[in-house]
């Protein structure tokens, strides 16, 4: 009787235990992993990473303790400062798009991050501040110098990513230090984050000794919330960590175009990261000007894929990691890439917005900045959003703002403009510019140079002084219409930017950070400086003191100081007339 | 237009003061102050006709004032305002001149130093004896200091309707006073401040700007007699060791040395000064080019023109106040002094 006690006690526990034991219950993760390999028209090879972790879980409400795929120090810090959407990136380098074309996720160089924080966050400045410090601290980047003076509130540049219930821009802070380097000290805790680390999945070809010997590199963390599903009526959190490399394989490659991963990366893919639902790498075979069978693509792929991306058809070859079929003839995958005929090279495809900025002026007193944008549309016209901080040693002179096209004045129908304050905040300068089409505007702006004091300068001030690259906003409209993307089936790289209808696309594009000199006093002077000044300041001093304290007396005959009186006295012994 | 404005009211003053500065030297003749052989020294009319002139003529055409002018700087709205406060200190209107100096004072806070000489100028022109136990002098001391208050109130709470906020007064005198804004310009302290320790900037903020002020009492103790001239070392002073100066600054203070060309044979200096001046003065924009534009010179080239300029104008201002306080002496105690064997004497500051 007690052992069938026992046994019922036993089967009651049960499926308490099981239950317990089952991974989740109603919080359910899914990763997906994704490499996006596009040879670029200059013979390049982009490869792209994106990892999408996606919990349905709600981090801001319900005390969640039990993390999977999901990592802990980022969950965290979403829920103990009222994040809603979190993106940094750490770029080396800086993405050509005249020559490589549209990027698909475009960074300036340096390290930048944007934040926008919960309605119910009330010192914003207090949370900003301790959020550049933790994640300084995740990432081992210098974000600890983010401050006011290089920190701004754009009003019409990033709009939430993600879900958004209201934008009140005073939620919402931008910050770019032009002067970061990456290197794989920044590489290591981003793969950390990974759930399958770099040990198993896409992430194995992840090695620093090849990453960094590319012309770009970026690596990147977006963290937003997204619909659960169709309904909307329950929040989920996305988690994306992207890293997209350049590499240059004429240069490494002896001369020719052809690519293989384990020319680019010296590893080979060998199994899917087991905690993903799924794995897929994409190689952009699309046919240029019509021409097919220009490439040859080994071994043959699991299935072709076709989409719209960025106003052009392409199609892509698909392989599948998780499907049983890719690993029966070898045990590793090494997608290899040739080129049957030379390309015809003359003609490269410009892309639709691309913008230049440069530095004229000579001297160290003044300067212009010169913005050059170009829309190469045939017919249509769209406007830009142009965000430009500028530090605050540089001074502007809103007043010498000027844009032109097509040689007439072009005025801006949105224009918001903060100026700096000396050591507390950068310019903020925000534009809103139709470019009509096929066109190039230009937009100059003067400024005058400060001299420091000799702490503020960084230890090679002739160098030069670092402003972050200016931000373009954009809806480009694109010549193919495109369907609306249901995020859960097509590629990730479509699905980054939410797109509202489907006749444009959204473009964000950086251009160059410009390099500037200051003027610098003299750094090995300071205590000659100090001396000389108060010298100067004595003289007066001293000159000044003589005058009210003393005065005037007419002389008495002295008698002669001590040297008189020994010379008058050798000569009485000489016998000569004393003095 | 100001610089004209400033031209014809220092015009007006100077004439004025001579009248003044005639009347006395007649009074004390008469009161037989004067020792007998001093005849030289006197001043007569027929020289002291053309100094007005000399003055407006010496502002105008100053090289300073012409390039403070196409510069478009507001250092001349500054230098009109003075010149008002002196012609109306001299004319003896004290509601005026309070007003003037209120508004000088709003502008850039120094001209605070330069309510003592106007005070003591008052007080003589009221024949009030300047004693410290004198009632008349505390009553009239008072009522200067209270119309110039006023009046300095009134502009300040003007500003303050005008902005409905308070912010203008640290931007305005707070950024005089802790010199933030580090510009090369042609006083001291530009060089000084960017290549300050951290630790002392604060301390040394402090000395420099006691050091504009503090010679007020001493001077008002030294040159109680003679108001103007203290009112002219305190306009040189001032020009000198303010946080910001300019070239337009130098001019207002310059203009008022033909006042004193009476002095010229007691100046001991003047050739160098003068030669040190000038060279300074071309040598500043050349300097400038070197070191922004063609990258060949250091900030310590620019800086040390600063210093030599600096100098110059320090020791000019205190050889014009050797040369007045010796010439003092000699109208007291006779041009020719012998000593008790009646041999020629030196005079020396003891």
């Amino acid at each position: 009787m007690a052992a069938v006690g026992a046994l019922v006690q036993l089967l009651l526990l049960l499926p308490a235990v099981l239950e317990a034991a089952a991974p989740g219950g109603t919080q359910r993760d899914t990763l997906r992993e994704e490499l996006l390999l596009s040879p670029l028209p200059a013979g390049d090879v982009a490869a792209t990473f994106q990892f999408r972790t996606r919990w349905d879980a709600d981090l801001q409400r319900g005390a969640v303790s039990h993390y999977r795929l999901f990592p802990k120090a980022l969950g965290r810090l979403v829920a103990a400062l009222g994040v809603r959407e979190l993106h940094l990136a750490l770029t080396q380098g800086f993405w050509r798009t005249q020559a490589w074309g549209q990027p698909p996720l475009q960074a300036p160089a340096g390290a930048e991050l944007w934040v926008w924080f919960q309605p119910t966050v009330t010192d914003v400045d207090k949370a900003w501040k301790e959020l550049s410090n933790i994640l300084s601290g995740i990432f081992c980047a210098s974000l600890n110098f983010i401050d006011s003076t290089n920190t701004v509130t754009p009003t019409a540049s990033f709009k939430p990513l993600g879900l958004a219930n209201g934008t009140d821009h005073h939620l919402l802070r931008y910050a770019v230090l032009p002067r970061e380097v990456v290197c794989t000290e920044n590489l290591t805790p981003w793969k950390k984050l990974l759930p399958c680390g770099s040990k198993a999945g896409l992430a194995v070809l992840l090695k620093a000794e090849r990453l960094f010997h590319s012309s770009y590199h970026s690596q990147a963390v977006h963290i937003r919330p997204i619909c659960r599903d169709a309904s909307c009526l329950a929040v989920s959190w996305e988690l994306r960590q992207t890293l997209t490399v350049v590499f240059d394989t004429f240069s490494s490659g002896q001369g020719k175009k052809d690519w293989s991963l384990f020319r680019m990366f010296s590893r080979t893919l060998t199994d899917a990261c087991p905690l993903a639902s799924q794995s897929k790498v994409y190689v952009d075979i699309s046919p240029k000007n019509k021409e097919k069978d220009l490439l040859e693509v080994t071994p043959p792929p699991t299935s072709i894929h076709e989409a719209i991306v960025q106003g052009d058809k392409r199609t892509y070859a698909v392989y599948d990691l998780l499907s049983p079929s890719l690993f029966n003839t070898s045990r590793s995958l090494n997608v290899q890439l040739k080129w049957k005929r030379p390309q015809d090279s003359s003609e490269l495809p410009t892309p639709v917005l691309h913008a230049q900025r440069y530095v004229s002026g000579y001297g160290l007193q003044t300067g212009e900045i010169s913005t050059l944008i170009y829309n190469t549309h045939p017919y249509r016209a769209f406007p830009v959003i142009l965000l430009e901080t500028v530090p605050w040693y540089l001074r502007l002179y809103v007043h010498t703002l000027t844009i032109i096209t097509k040689g007439k004045e072009n005025k801006p129908s949105y224009i918001h403009y903060q100026p700096a304050q000396d050591r507390r905040r950068p310019h903020l300068l925000e534009m809103l510019i139709q470019l009509p089409a096929n066109s190039v505007t230009k937009i100059t702006i003067q400024f005058e140079r400060a001299l420091l004091k000799w702490t503020e300068y960084t230890p090679d001030p002739n160098h030069g002084f670092y402003v972050g690259s200016s931000v373009l906003s954009a809806l480009v409209p694109s010549v193919i219409a495109m369907k609306d993307v249901d995020v859960e089936q097509s590629p990730l790289f479509t699905s980054l930017f939410p797109s509202s209808d489907g006749s444009s696309y959204f473009v964000r594009l950086y251009t160059e950070p410009l390099l500037v000199n200051l003027p610098t006093p003299d750094f090995s002077m300071p205590y000659n400086v100090i001396c000389l000044t108060c010298t100067v300041v004595a003289v007066c001093y001293g000159s000044f003191y003589n005058l009210l304290t003393r005065t005037f007396h007419v002389e008495e005959p002295s008698r002669g100081g001590l040297a008189k009186r020994l010379a008058n006295i050798i000569r009485q012994f000489r016998g000569v007339p004393p003095l | 237009i100001t610089d004209v404005l400033t031209a014809v009211a220092l015009y007006l003053a100077i004439q004025d003061f001579n009248k003044v500065v005639f009347k006395k030297q007649k009074l004390l003749i008469e009161l037989d102050k004067y020792a007998p052989d001093v005849a030289e020294l006197i001043q007569t009319p027929m020289e002291m006709h053309y100094i007005p002139l000399k003055v407006a003529l010496f502002y105008l055409l100053n090289p300073y004032t012409v390039m403070s002018c196409v510069a478009k700087s507001t250092c001349a709205i500054n230098n009109t305002v003075i010149a008002f406060f002196v012609l109306a200190t001299i004319k003896g209107s004290a509601f005026l001149s309070a007003v003037f100096l209120a508004l000088a004072t709003y502008q850039s806070l120094y001209p605070l130093t330069l309510f003592a000489p106007a005070l003591l100028y008052l007080l003589q022109r009221q024949f009030i004896p300047i004693k410290l136990k004198s009632k008349s002098f505390w009553l009239y001391t008072m009522q200067y200091a209270a119309l110039y208050l006023c009046s300095l109130v009134v502009i300040i709470c003007l500003s303050f309707f005008l902005l409905n906020s308070w912010d203008f007064i640290p931007s305005v005198y707070g950024f005089i006073l802790s010199v933030p804004d580090l510009t090369p310009n042609i006083g001291l302290f530009w060089y000084f401040f960017a290549e300050m320790f951290e630790h002392f900037s604060l301390f040394f903020v402090c000395v420099f700007q006691i050091n504009v002020f503090f010679y007020t009492i001493p001077l008002a103790i030294k040159l109680k007699e003679h108001p103007v001239f203290f009112m002219f070392v305190q306009i040189a002073i001032i020009s000198i060791f303010k946080s910001y100066p300019t070239v337009g600054d130098i001019a207002l203070y310059m203009a008022f040395l033909p006042v004193w060309s009476h002095l010229y044979r007691f100046l001991r200096n003047i050739f160098i000064l003068s030669c040190v001046l000038i060279v300074c003065s071309l040598l500043f924009p050349v300097l400038w080019h070197l070191w922004i534009y063609a990258g060949s010179a250091n900030s310590n080239f620019y800086y040390a023109i600063t210093l030599t300029f600096n100098i110059g104008q320090i020791l000019l201002v205190s050889d014009y106040f050797y040369a007045f306080l010796r010439r003092e002496y000699y109208l007291t105690h006779g041009l020719h002094l012998t000593r008790q064997d009646g041999t020629e004497a030196m005079l020396v500051l003891k």
